[in-house]
């Protein structure tokens, strides 16, 4: 009996893979989610653009090359958080989740599968940053201590922002709602230090930012891309690495408690009737 | 064997139902539903919206928890069941734009996958997936994206992924809707295959009653809660006194007699002895639409007194109401 149960459940792992992948493959050739790997890269091309000549204030080093790791940053959490509460806010009202729900261990499947989704589009996501980024690629530094904490920072990321992602779409009562999600993360552009060093804003935003992963992501891809030397910019003149996986860390414990709370309450209203509803709304209201 | 003795019968029994109570805040939706499904029958639970049809297939399926009663689906509690139970199970849901990006194929087959480590001896575990396209009728269709679908099609796919685990009990909700004639047949056709070749049990939930009555073995009513009939449709019509009409014609007048009794035969036998220059002879049995609206309408006007009524039981409540419609009456044709 135990060895059917666990066989079957690496049976539905392993048809997690299949699923991960199928789905990565039909999202690379939906041309709205193509575009959409595309927003971050085309960001920060404009964003180059209007910081032709800027430098971070004190140095003279070009704010464009700052940005390039904030950004890099920001796509991981934004991908991590954006990615799954969208999809599962949608998914349980076309009947995915219930379609999982009804299949043995079919939950494992749909995790496994969407762990390894969003792995790979927000890697196809960032990577695509190099487009616009080799025109800054003179001032960063880039060495295998550079991808080996990228590396780090992006699984960080990852498991650091797609357990709140799934817990927030699991709060949202409908899949339009996931708009207010993108909203808040754009807000929280502004005191996170992307585009500007977080050390010229007041000092009551920079702990509004400092709450956040979009910063801590951020620091981390710069002590990971910028000279040491530019560590001079950030607040306490420093990397903070311990305190950045310290944060993150906290994020993700919080995350990793409350996503399977809220995600087994969420499991249990996506019936049948609630599917039907959602139809009905959708048919009457045309969204 | 010492399992047999525990729950007696439940070889047989695929669905046992006693008391089953569903309460929402105040609102009672189901107030005491009993009923079993034998391995292989074919049961439709008709009834209006609003009656708790969904509510009650969704507690059989193990994705609600019932407020009250006992309810045991293919030998265990849904509340409790485990992935060996429900991989025994098929559920086609009321949804219907999941997985639009997948490939008819792909999606079977991926869903196929979680079923093989479920395969006994007696069941081979999945279906295979060719062989289920050409049964739903989806061979040509096996490379198309699921949200390029027809409804129908669609449809067809959504049963396809709820039998794709050689099921023993199918849950159908709705499984026609949005059907036009010929996918009805062909679905039709499917049902029956399920439980003639594969003896499979099904309960389906539908609004057509005429489906019903093609395709059940035995039909429930379910109105307000609680059932208010049990039994084949053919016992249903007969449960109903105005279970046959008479018409004929004599000196060019149309008359129409609603038959007193189940057997319209002895009427018809002292008519003609009566009246020797009858043309147009008709006599008609009730469709099941009218048994179903009669009894929704009686259950609903009896309200309190109805609970679960056998249809070898009581035919009073009915057979009052239709005292007032036992008189001939005279159309002019």
């Amino acid at each position: 009996m135990t060895t059917t149960t666990s066989e079957a459940r690496r049976v539905a792992v392993r048809a997690g893979l299949v699923r991960g992948l199928l789905e990565a493959r039909q999202s690379l050739r939906e041309p709205g989610d193509v575009l959409w790997y595309f927003l971050m890269p085309l960001v920060f091309a404009v964003v180059l653009i209007f910081m032709r000549g800027t430098t971070v204030p004190g140095t003279d080093f070009a704010l464009g090359a700052m940005v390039l790791p904030s950004i890099l940053g920001m796509s991981i959490a934004f991908g991590g958080l954006t990615g799954p509460a969208g999809m599962i806010a949608t998914e349980r009202e076309d009947g995915t989740l219930l379609r999982a729900k009804a299949t043995p261990n079919g939950m494992i499947g749909y995790l496994v599968g969407k762990t390894i989704l969003f792995g790979t589009t927000t890697l196809i996501s960032t990577a695509l940053l190099v487009i616009p980024g080799f025109t800054v690629a003179g001032d960063l530094r880039l060495d295998a201590r550079t991808w080996a904490m990228l590396a780090g920072i992006f699984v960080m990321g990852l498991v650091t922002t797609v357990p709140v992602g799934v817990a927030l779409g699991s709060l949202f009562k409908n899949a339009s709602q996931t708009g207010l999600l993108l909203l808040g993360s754009m807000v929280l552009m502004v005191p996170s230090g992307i585009f500007y060093p977080i050390t010229a804003l007041p000092a009551w935003l920079q702990w509004i930012g400092q709450v956040f992963p979009y910063y801590w992501l951020g620091l981390g891809a710069r002590s990971a891309m910028l000279p040491a030397e530019m560590a001079a910019a950030e607040i306490g003149g420093s990397w903070r690495t311990l305190e950045m996986f310290g944060v993150l860390g906290a994020w993700a414990v919080v995350g990793f408690i409350v996503a399977p709370v809220v995600l087994r309450r969420m499991a249990r209203r996506a019936s049948g009737a609630a599917v039907a509803e959602a139809r009905d709304r959708v048919m009457a209201q045309g969204w | 064997m010492a399992e047999g003795q525990t729950s007696p019968g439940s070889a047989d029994m695929a669905i046992d139902v006693r008391d089953l109570r569903m309460r929402y805040g105040t609102r009672d939706v189901l107030t005491g539903v009993s009923f079993t499904a034998r391995r292989g029958e074919v049961l439709a639970l008709l009834g209006p919206n609003g009656a708790g049809k969904s509510t009650t297939i969704e507690i059989l399926e193990g994705f609600r928890t019932r407020s009250a009663g006992q309810v045991t689906v293919l030998g265990q509690d849904p509340a409790r069941g485990d992935e060996a139970w429900r991989a025994r199970l098929g559920v086609v849901l009321q949804s219907w734009r999941d997985h639009g990006r997948w490939r008819v194929r792909e999606l079977l087959g991926y869903l196929a996958r979680f079923y093989v480590p479920y395969s006994t001896p007696d069941v081979t575990r999945p279906w295979d997936i060719d062989d289920l396209l050409a049964v739903v009728g989806l061979t040509e269709q096996a490379n198309q994206k699921a949200k390029n679908l027809s409804g129908g099609q669609r449809r067809r796919l959504d049963v396809a992924i709820g039998i794709v685990g050689r099921p023993e009990l199918v849950f159908l909700d709705e499984p026609t809707a949005g059907f036009d004639p010929h996918a009805r047949r062909e679905f039709h056709d499917l049902v029956h295959r399920l439980s003639d070749f594969e003896n499979t049990t099904v309960l389906l939930t539908t609004h057509d009653l005429d489906e019903a009555e093609r395709l059940a073995d035995r039909i429930l009513i379910l109105d307000q809660g609680a059932i208010v009939a049990n039994g084949s449709a053919d016992e249903l019509a007969r449960q109903m006194a105005t279970s046959a009409e008479v018409r004929w014609t004599v000196d060019g007048r149309r008359h129409v007699h609603a038959a007193e009794r189940n057997d319209p035969t002895a009427f018809v036998r002292d008519l003609l002895a009566a009246e020797p220059g009858i043309t147009e002879l008709e006599v008609r049995r009730a469709s099941l639409e009218d048994t179903y609206m009669a009894l929704v309408h009686s259950a609903e006007a009896g309200r309190g007194a109805a609970g679960s009524r056998d249809v070898a039981g009581s035919r009073g409540a009915a057979g009052g109401r239709s005292a007032a419609r036992n008189t001939d009456s005279e159309v002019h044709s």
